[in-house]
């Protein structure tokens, strides 16, 4: 079984984002970047299966400026076997980057495509979907557990209220939640190398892909922020603020 | 102009946040319609015909749409679009599995989670977890969009009195098949539409503690039971109680904070709380500059005794 797992270069979690003065976006200059953690839980998964024998070879896809070349070392430093850089210059809507990604798995013919629930930059969610909707393959969206059974995946969704478990027929995509694993560190032996193993490099074009954007963005600003209240001594001025408020008799 | 609505339901109940995608829909302006897709779903159709503001109720039911598989309703949903200028679809689970997959079978560029509409046809929606609210405006001709559940009010439930009319679809796609579910059977009310919400977080330090100090404060004031990420990650509750940008995105009347620092995507999940309370022994935590009242104090003296005094 071959597995594609697309990484997003973002932001670092622990970084908090600027917005820019000017309205016009979120300021990167000089900030960390790193994978899109829900991407890593994703790779780590598709290195799990491989682990455990049921998948052999595992590439990863990137679209993005020509830094996101480093996303992609990270996931062969993890385990990933090859990669693929798709360069662009701004970056894609998700409409465009699933176009794409249709475009990579018509070439790489994988059996799963992996990816990330949501990239904590633009927070779409959609790009899994989007991907599932035109190769019209099953999806398995916010996934906590994906078990490959003889040309079925069973895949147990965080949904509204619980978990629900379907099964799909492969081909077929999942987008990884929270729960799904644990990533790894990957170790310096591995980091060395991963600095060896080949990153194909392409260009949306060259997949025929227009990626011009359909959504202007007008404005980027602040959150209106909330004021601070006050720090109430003891207990007995909690619940004499809760009574007053009516929130309990 | 014309808004179908994609209704969120068990195929007994209506989701509420269905009726706050009906306010934003009526904001949109024209006439709005809600497909009502499930299995053995009359009364969620019914229902549906009653909101306030609502012109027509379409009803799909079918037992491929009972488990609302995303591979059956997408062409059902997508098919009935000819008529409709928009798509709408609370940012449910079941609306942010189905609508991205056809939202792209319409080669349109689905706008996620909008809080605003604007006057000039613009939407507002945030991202970086809530530290960025960006303002777009889309090209396509037909725009497919999510809903906050917290960002408008809720439609009213009664009132309306639309007609159903029965539509169908073209059934099972044979990809996917529902295998099980394990939704938690609570008595206490649903945390995206519970009107008090107390959570906890990592200095909880367990599972137990959970059970111990804060589903009894919860009890008391009637309230859902919610957790910060990092209470999620350390496995003390299920992800399905997670607040924040990346889980639930709640705005109840209380937010009682419990043990929880304020990290920015826990505070993008819950500062549009109208009332909100701290309960933390680290004076410099965040969770203060949001918070209405704050308590300085161990929370493992402080809340049994809130809970007892209230």
């Amino acid at each position: 079984m071959k597995i594609l797992v697309p990484v997003k270069r973002v932001i670092d979690y622990n970084v908090k984002p600027r917005v820019k003065a000017d309205q016009s976006g979120v300021d990167l200059a000089n900030v960390k970047m790193s994978m899109n953690p829900f991407d890593e839980i994703a790779v780590e998964e598709a290195i799990r299966l491989k682990e455990a024998g049921k998948a052999d070879e595992i590439v990863v896809v990137s679209i993005g400026e020509q830094k996101a070349q480093e996303t992609l070392r990270t996931g062969l430093a993890m385990g990933a076997d090859r990669g693929i850089l798709v360069v662009a210059d701004a970056m894609p809507e998700p409409l465009a980057v699933a176009k794409i990604l249709a475009k990579v798995v018509e070439e790489e013919s994988p059996d799963l495509v992996i990816l990330g629930k949501q990239a904590i930059d633009d927070d779409s969610n959609q790009v899994g979907q989007m991907l599932a909707a035109l190769l019209d393959w099953p999806q398995g969206t916010f996934a906590s557990k994906v078990e490959p059974a003889d040309g079925k995946v069973n895949v147990t969704r965080e949904v509204d209220g619980g978990l629900e478990t379907l099964s799909l027929s492969t081909p077929a995509i999942i987008t990884t939640d929270l729960r799904l694993n644990e990533p790894r560190y990957a170790s310096l032996p591995n980091i060395m190398k991963a600095k060896k193993k080949p990153i194909d490099e392409k260009t949306p074009a060259d997949y025929g892909v227009d990626t011009a954007a359909r959504l202007e963005v007008l404005k980027v600003i602040e959150p209106p922020k909330r004021e601070a209240g006050e720090i109430v001594p003891d207990v007995d001025t909690l619940v004499a603020k809760i009574k007053e408020k009516g929130f309990a008799a | 102009m014309s808004t179908l609505i994609l209704a969120d339901h068990d195929n007994k109940e209506l989701a509420p946040a269905t009726l706050v995608a009906v306010t934003a829909a009526a904001k949109l302006g024209g006439d709005v319609h809600v497909l009502v897709a499930g299995e053995g779903s009359q009364a969620v159709a019914d229902a549906a015909a009653k909101i306030a503001g609502v012109a027509k109720v379409l009803h799909a039911d079918d037992a491929a749409y009972g488990h609302a598989l995303a591979e059956n309703l997408a062409p059902l949903v997508e098919g009935l679009m000819g008529d409709y200028d928009y798509l709408l679809a609370p940012a449910t689970s079941t609306g942010k599995n189905v609508l991205p997959r056809v939202a792209a079978k319409m080669d349109t560029q689905m706008i996620s989670e909008i809080v605003a509409i604007n006057d000039d046809g613009s939407f507002d929606r945030p991202t970086y977890a809530g530290n960025a609210i960006s303002t777009v405006k889309s090209s396509d001709a037909k725009k497919v969009i999510t809903v906050r559940g917290t960002a408008f009010d809720k439609a009213d439930a009664e009132g309306g009195s639309a007609s159903v009319e029965a539509v169908s679809g073209a059934g099972d796609s044979g990809k996917s098949s529902f295998v099980s579910a394990e939704i938690a059977e609570s008595e206490r009310p649903e945390l995206t539409s519970a009107g008090i919400v107390v959570s906890g977080g990592r200095a909880l330090q367990s599972g137990e503690n959970f059970e111990k100090i804060i589903e009894p404060l919860a009890d008391k004031l009637g309230a859902a039971v919610g957790a910060s990420r990092a209470a999620v990650d350390a496995g003390y509750v299920p992800n399905d109680y997670q607040v924040g940008q990346t889980g639930k995105i709640v705005a109840p009347e209380l937010y009682i904070a419990i043990g929880i620092s304020g990290a920015i995507q826990h505070l993008a999940g819950m500062k549009d709380s109208k009332t909100i309370i701290a309960i933390n022994k680290d004076e410099d935590a965040p969770i203060f500059s949001v918070a209405d009242y704050g308590l300085v104090a161990d929370l493992y003296k402080a809340v049994p005794e809130l809970t007892e005094k209230l």
